[in-house]
């Protein structure tokens, strides 16, 4: 169950989407993201969904690995459906006792199911062609200019780059764990919201713990290796635009224009 | 000067209560002395608690003595100054695999001690490649580490330290959670550098067999050096090995209870090569 979440994961593949430099991807993400909140129109969305649609088919990366992800935020997505759903005031459509369904909540419902889910698909997929390192380094040299104001870049990147790195193996932990457990008779699936959330006690002491002798494992080994922050410090991989890079770059100008377009000529 | 030396070195853990008063102190390294050459394959051997890993980790400078001197390569480890030419000088492979990969690629984590050395971009290629090389992990370079087995991460592991071009390394249990094959893997990459790249090895362990190809072994008990010698010396010491709970290999205690019966058998027999012409020369 738990290694079906593949946020955040790493795919190796070759294709064009891999070889991008990661400070085009993390621009791309950003801008696709922001154009999800910017359409009010659905033809926006086709533009959204064609848009990734073609990225996915560009990166190799198989449909069902990514569609896999959104499973992890099904509780998530039904949240926000039925908050909007029930809540939100307008014309009446539909009422059965103290539950009303609007015109305006089935919109924005929609709008709102397809925001998440596009956002998930479209961050998942910049992670599954971006090596954790890579994302990092490009983090770092986005946020850059940050340093003048005394942001601490470098550690906030190499702090992402190990999260990242250690995600699947606190996974596989939490699934020992939890396996460890239940042969000793723990019962992690039944009783009401409380009961389950107590049981889940047992399991996050020992994973923490663990997480944390983990930490000072990995910073001892750091230390051991000479680790002493961004100064000084040169990099195996630099990072460097070439022209696919400036490519990519002219298809998002192209993407946002399209929105502009689509914003302004088609209300 | 050899390249480790220790001058009565005294390692004390403290403990403190929340007012800062001392509850306990527990005392992990009694005053030892050690000297290990330059190119020496040399070998700690103790059981749990004896102070082995304690000691490892004043020769990477990751602890300081509370007493004494520790020497890396003329260095004094207490020299703050030093420090990063010390971690350099003396690289240092935890037991853990898992928990000293940095990156999820091989080859970066090879070069992420040299990037932080500052080494420039061309010659750290050349030395990721030279050191998976000589791991013999070449072609898992573009591998995920998840992916690998216990050994195949403790030789990324070795790389990662070969690539900052140590003169010495400390393996602190680099076997201890690996299985029979892992095992074997890694004496053997450790073996090659010390043959071929003249890498000054200071393997810790609790494993007797891992220590029979050292050219010195030194035995460890409650923090005190008790016993130093080549392999063979040690082992002929049957029985106050067996004092410091640890535990002969197999050959060698069988050459030991059969001289004992009253044949006619080398003491320190250490493989079963050297048994099998022990017993055919008294047929």
């Amino acid at each position: 169950m738990i290694r079906d979440i593949t946020i955040g994961q790493y795919y190796p593949a070759d294709s064009i989407l891999h070889r991008l430099d990661p400070r085009v991807k993390l621009a791309g993400t950003i801008i696709y993201i922001i154009s999800l909140f910017m359409f009010h129109n659905y033809y926006g969305y086709i533009l959204a969904v064609i848009f990734l649609f073609s990225m996915i088919q560009i990166s190799k990366v198989p449909m069902k690995f990514i569609v896999k992800g959104l499973k992890a935020i099904i509780p998530l997505l039904l949240f926000a459906v039925i908050f909007n759903l029930f809540l939100t005031p307008g014309t009446l459509v539909f009422q059965l006792g103290f539950i009303k369904i609007t015109e305006e909540g089935i919109k924005t419902t929609v709008f709102m199911g397809i925001r998440l889910v596009f956002l998930i698909l479209g961050s998942s997929l910049m992670t599954f062609t971006t090596t954790p390192n890579h994302l990092t380094d490009g983090l770092e040299r986005l946020m850059g200019p940050l340093r003048k104001i005394k942001v601490p870049v470098h550690e906030i990147s190499m702090m992402m780059s190990i999260a990242l790195r250690f995600i699947p193996i606190l996974m596989e932990e939490t699934d020992k764990i939890m396996k460890a457990q239940m042969a000793r008779g723990a019962d992690f699936e039944s009783g009401g919201l409380i009961k389950r959330a107590r049981s889940l006690i047992p399991l996050l002491v020992p994973l923490f713990v663990s997480a944390f002798r983990r930490a000072n494992d990995l910073a001892m080994a750091m230390e051991a290796r000479c680790y002493r922050g961004g100064e000084g410090r040169t990099k195996m991989k630099p990072l460097k635009y070439r022209t696919r890079d400036m490519l990519a770059y002219l298809v998002l100008i192209i993407y946002v224009a399209a929105i502009f377009l689509l914003n302004s000529y088609i209300a | 000067m050899g390249m480790i030396k220790a001058h009565n070195l005294v390692f004390e853990y403290i403990r403190r209560d929340e007012e800062g008063n001392v509850e306990s102190i527990n005392r992990a390294i009694d005053n030892v002395n050690i000297d290990v050459t330059k190119g020496d394959f040399v070998a700690i051997l103790g059981a749990n608690g004896s102070g082995k890993s304690t000691m490892a980790k004043h020769i990477n400078a990751i602890l300081t003595p509370t007493e004494g001197t520790v020497w890396v390569n003329g260095m004094d480890t207490k020299n703050e100054e030093k420090l990063w030419e010390i971690r350099q000088t003396a690289g240092m492979v935890f037991q853990n695999p898992d928990n000293q990969i940095i990156a999820t690629v091989v080859e970066e984590d090879v070069g992420f001690g040299a990037e932080n050395l500052g080494v420039p971009t061309e010659e750290i290629w050349t030395r990721v490649e030279e050191s998976l090389k000589a791991a013999g992990m070449l072609e898992y370079r573009h591998h995920s580490p998840n992916k690998l087995s216990g050994g195949q991460k403790q030789r990324v592991a070795i790389a990662g330290i070969m690539a900052m071009k140590p003169e010495c390394i400390v393996l602190d249990e680099p076997t201890a959670m690996l299985d029979p094959i892992g095992r074997k893997e890694v004496l053997q990459t450790i073996k090659e550098l010390n043959k071929k790249e003249k890498v000054t090895v200071l393997l810790i362990t609790h494993y007797m067999e891992e220590v029979i190809h050292a050219d010195k072994v030194i035995v460890m008990d409650q923090g005190k050096v008790v016993m130093q010698g080549t392999p063979r010396e040690i082992f002929s010491k049957v029985d106050e090995l067996k004092q410091y709970c640890l535990a002969v290999p197999q050959v060698t205690e069988l050459a030991y209870e059969l001289s004992k019966k009253g044949f006619a058998i080398p003491k320190g027999i250490l493989t079963v090569k050297e048994l099998v012409e022990a017993i055919n020369s008294i047929a």
